[in-house]
């Protein structure tokens, strides 16, 4: 193998030659682009279902693809869906339903959801009714193929078939670092030599009311309700809590001797990935933040860099109180002195929380950044929090040369993964 | 650890083992109880017609010695909480922060357990409701507990065995039901091999004692119902006799064992994990049987089956199984199916039987299930998804 081909490791280098995205801006990355540098905001009121004694009544849900209800893992499915097919078209390669890798898929875990439940209660006849008379319902074979559906695994799978994608799918959660994971084992498996290509994304597609209802329960949504645009305000002293929404992105990885055998366009180069997990708290963060430092500092040396080498931070700034101030704990920890030179933005200021695609859609974006000079803004940025001084792009997006970005996604359950992008090599 | 190795240039070792189930606790009693012939422990009682395999009388504050953290968890977190620290008491590396410290863990997980009385007692109040959307989120405001929602989130066993156990090398979490564990125990398996990394924990947790997952399968027809009867038996198929279970193995580089001074229970000689396209007859059977044949067949082999009992998939297994002429052992007929668990629960069972040089005996009434005449060197395990993935691994003794 020639040397141009691998990393100063003895690697082969992971490139990106495609890209797919599908927010509640919009489907598509170039309309999500000029949206994203324009500071426009996705967030708006959820009409999908009756919101009376919500404490949030705002997301960034996606509400263009179907005119009616359907469960989480259908729209889930058709964001991936259209994310994939996107990416793939970019890449040139794997068209036609014949992708000749394997597919790695962050993916929302799944249950039968309330409308699925009410109709199985109402095949019961007496009342009360018991859990158990639940069984009896489903036992009757009237709802069969709810089984395939609320399965886990039901989503990638439907994937598979749909892209042709080499054996077994992959579906994995590590919460809302999930995207990132999906990228990261991705880019493992073609150091491996396992496959020349591999198609990874995440999709969410499951905003409905419980789980609104959980995420207040824990307290982690703003209640900012009155102007749902501004109510993600990342890094913003008057942050109160992240906006649920959803999404997908998809990237094509290839190995950087595959993708130039074949002439394709490299859209970035997939650097390095660095992960640890956090034993401190199931929800919060260790307070001396090293586990945040811990996974950005593996991902730069994964990448053989320094600090001084990035030129941008794609936050995760969930404008959660907590996550951003951790998280300029953390970037402080790694960057230092230095930290005040490099502008940092949260793409949540615009798309909300995308919880299990959060981690591939701003992988996606870290590349557009990257190809199209410009770094998107932290909009909603308007009273500034002193004990968390970050240049973060405020409100305006900012023309940049970017050759290098790490893009941290950090979850519930103690997940902390960071991706290291950069240009195509010279 | 930059080095470009491809699989298998480097072995990997089984060096702990962390196994909870409807027969015991601890590879001692696993050992005892299925040399002894007793047959399953099945209850076809508390979710009849429904069988399940339910788990054993643990004590969980031997692994989880917080209450405050038991209660954090819903049953299935609990089990394979208690199973990773058995497994890493095993290996001899629990409570050594330095090493948990780089140790990269990937675990195969459902998720979602409901508070079956609360959901009962919405639907309740809803089917009498005329204002539906409104009265459901009353219900869910001041009826759900903020725990459960960690409690149901599939990254959280992953998330606790963290806070319990310290492993915090890397935390990853596959979903997908029996491929899953395929899958885990193979990117686990295959990072050691290429040198991405030296230690791992790997498995997963199935709590069979769960209406809403009877309810999911039950859904489609797949479960066992009325009395229990083998798998693979006179009725290949009789439905998944569903068993609650944690199994967790450790899996080292030999290198990093023998720094440590750690002794290999087995070598993990390859997994293998495959997709039929179901829709084709005969593709699994097919698949079953490339697969066997990859990992090999030659003497002193006995395959540990995963078959679940699910129609389709088990009698396809059973074709592939009966052409290799290898004697069989069904472990749903032992330790009920496990789903997201099976697979590494096989595992650590194919690995307690090499270190004793001996496969477990054949229980009645399947006659796939041949004795193994001579000693035993090489255990395949099987994995048929009782919907979806075929998956496969080689087990084999040390030296």
């Amino acid at each position: 193998m020639a040397q141009i081909h691998n990393d100063k490791f003895g690697r082969p280098i992971v490139v990106v030659t495609g890209i797919g995205i599908v927010t509640s801006l919009g489907q598509g990355k170039a309309e999500n682009w000029k949206k994203l540098t324009a500071g426009e905001s996705g967030i708006h009121r959820i009409t999908r279902f009756p919101i009376e004694g919500m404490r949030t009544t705002i997301a960034g849900t996606v509400d263009f693809l179907f005119d009616e209800r359907v469960a989480a893992p259908n729209l889930s499915q058709k964001l991936a869906t259209l994310a994939a097919e996107e990416a793939i078209s970019e890449a040139g390669i794997g068209g036609n339903g014949d992708f000749p890798g394997p597919l790695f898929a962050a993916v929302p875990p799944v249950e039968i959801e309330w409308p699925e439940r009410r109709q199985l209660a109402e095949q019961v006849t007496h009342r009360p009714m018991v859990y158990h008379d639940l069984l009896d319902a489903a036992a009757t074979g009237k709802f069969r193929a709810w089984h395939e559906r609320f399965l886990f695994g039901s989503v990638a799978d439907a994937l598979a078939d749909r892209f042709g994608t080499r054996g077994q799918p992959i579906s994995l959660s590590t919460a809302c670092a999930s995207g990132a994971t999906a990228i990261q084992l991705g880019v493992e498996a073609i150091r491996r030599g396992e496959c020349d290509v591999a198609l990874a994304l995440g999709t969410d597609g499951s905003v409905h009311p419980e789980a609104l209802i959980r995420f207040s329960l824990l307290s982690a949504l703003t209640t900012a309700n009155d102007n749902p645009a501004e109510a993600s305000r990342p890094f913003a002293k008057n942050r109160d809590g992240f906006v649920m929404a959803e999404g997908a992105a998809a990237l094509v990885l290839e190995s950087y001797e595959h993708a130039r055998a074949r002439g394709a366009k490299i859209l970035a180069v997939l650097e390095g990935a660095g992960e640890m997990a956090d034993n401190f708290h199931r929800t919060r963060s260790s307070p001396d933040a090293k586990p945040i430092i811990g996974c950005m500092r593996r991902a730069l040396t994964d990448a053989g860099i320094t600090p001084e080498d990035v030129d941008y931070i794609n936050a995760h700034g969930t404008s959660t109180p907590e996550n951003d101030r951790m998280e300029h704990v953390g970037l402080s920890g790694v960057f230092g002195e230095h930290l005040k030179n490099v502008p940092i933005s949260s793409n949540k200021s615009m798309i909300g929380h995308t919880l299990t695609a959060a981690g591939a859609i701003e992988a996606a974006f870290s590349v557009l950044t990257i190809l199209n000079s410009r770094i998107p803004p932290t909009i909603n940025y308007n009273i500034p929090d002193p004990a968390i001084p970050l240049d973060v792009v405020p409100n305006v997006a900012r023309d940049a040369t970017v050759n290098r970005v790490i893009s941290s996604s950090f979850g519930f359950g103690g997940q902390n993964v960071c991706l290291v992008v950069a240009g195509e090599p010279a | 650890m930059h080095d470009a190795q491809r699989p298998g240039q480097r072995d990997v070792w089984i060096t702990g083992i962390g196994l909870v189930s409807s027969l015991g606790e601890g590879l001692d009693a696993h050992w005892a109880a299925l040399n002894a012939g007793a047959g399953p422990h099945v209850d076809a009682e508390t979710f009849a017609p429904y069988v399940v395999h339910p788990l054993v009388k643990v004590n969980y504050d031997q692994q989880i010695p917080k209450k405050g953290d038991q209660r954090q968890m819903e049953a299935w977190q609990r089990i394979g909480t208690y199973a990773a620290g058995l497994a890493l008491d095993s290996a001899g590396v629990a409570k050594n922060a330095e090493i948990l410290g780089r140790t990269d863990m990937v675990v195969a997980a459902g998720g979602g357990e409901r508070d079956f009385q609360v959901d009962a007692a919405i639907l309740n109040d809803l089917l009498a409701s005329n204002d539906w959307g409104r009265s459901l989120n009353e219900r869910l405001l001041s009826d759900l507990r903020p725990t459960l929602s960690l409690a149901q989130l599939s990254n959280l066993l992953a998330g606790n065995i963290s806070i319990v156990h310290g492993v915090t090398g890397s935390s990853r979490t596959f979903m997908g039901e029996e491929s899953s564990g395929v899958d885990a125990t193979r990117i686990a398996f295959s990072r050691i091999a290429a040198g991405q990394s030296e230690i791992g924990l790997v498995g997963g947790a199935y709590n069979a004692e769960r209406e809403d997952m009877l309810l999911l399968y039950a859904l489609n027809g797949l479960c066992m119902t009325g009395a229990f009867r083998p798998v693979l038996g006179t009725e290949p198929a009789p439905g998944i006799p569903s068993g609650s279970m944690g199994a967790f193995l450790v899996l080292e580089s030999p290198e990093h064992a023998t720094a440590r001074g750690a002794k290999p229970i087995a070598k993990l000689s390859g997994v293998w994990s495959e997709r039929a396209r179901r829709s084709a007859t005969g593709s699994v059977a097919e698949k079953v049987k490339s697969l066997i044949s990859t990992a090999g067949t030659g003497p002193a082999t006995v395959v540990y089956s995963g078959a679940s009992g699910a129609a389709g998939a088990t009698e396809a297994e059973g074709e592939a199984l009966k052409a290799s002429g290898l004697p069989v052992r069904v472990m749903a007929n032992r330790i009920g199916h496990g789903f997201e668990a099976q697979f590494t629960a096989l595992l650590g069972l194919a690995a307690l039987s090499l270190s004793h040089g001996a496969a477990i005996p054949p229980v009645a009434g399947a006659p796939v299930e041949a004795p193994l005449e001579g000693a035993l060197d090489r255990v395949i395990v099987t994995s048929v998804g009782h919907w979806r993935g075929e998956g496969a691994a080689l087990v084999e003794k040390i030296g």
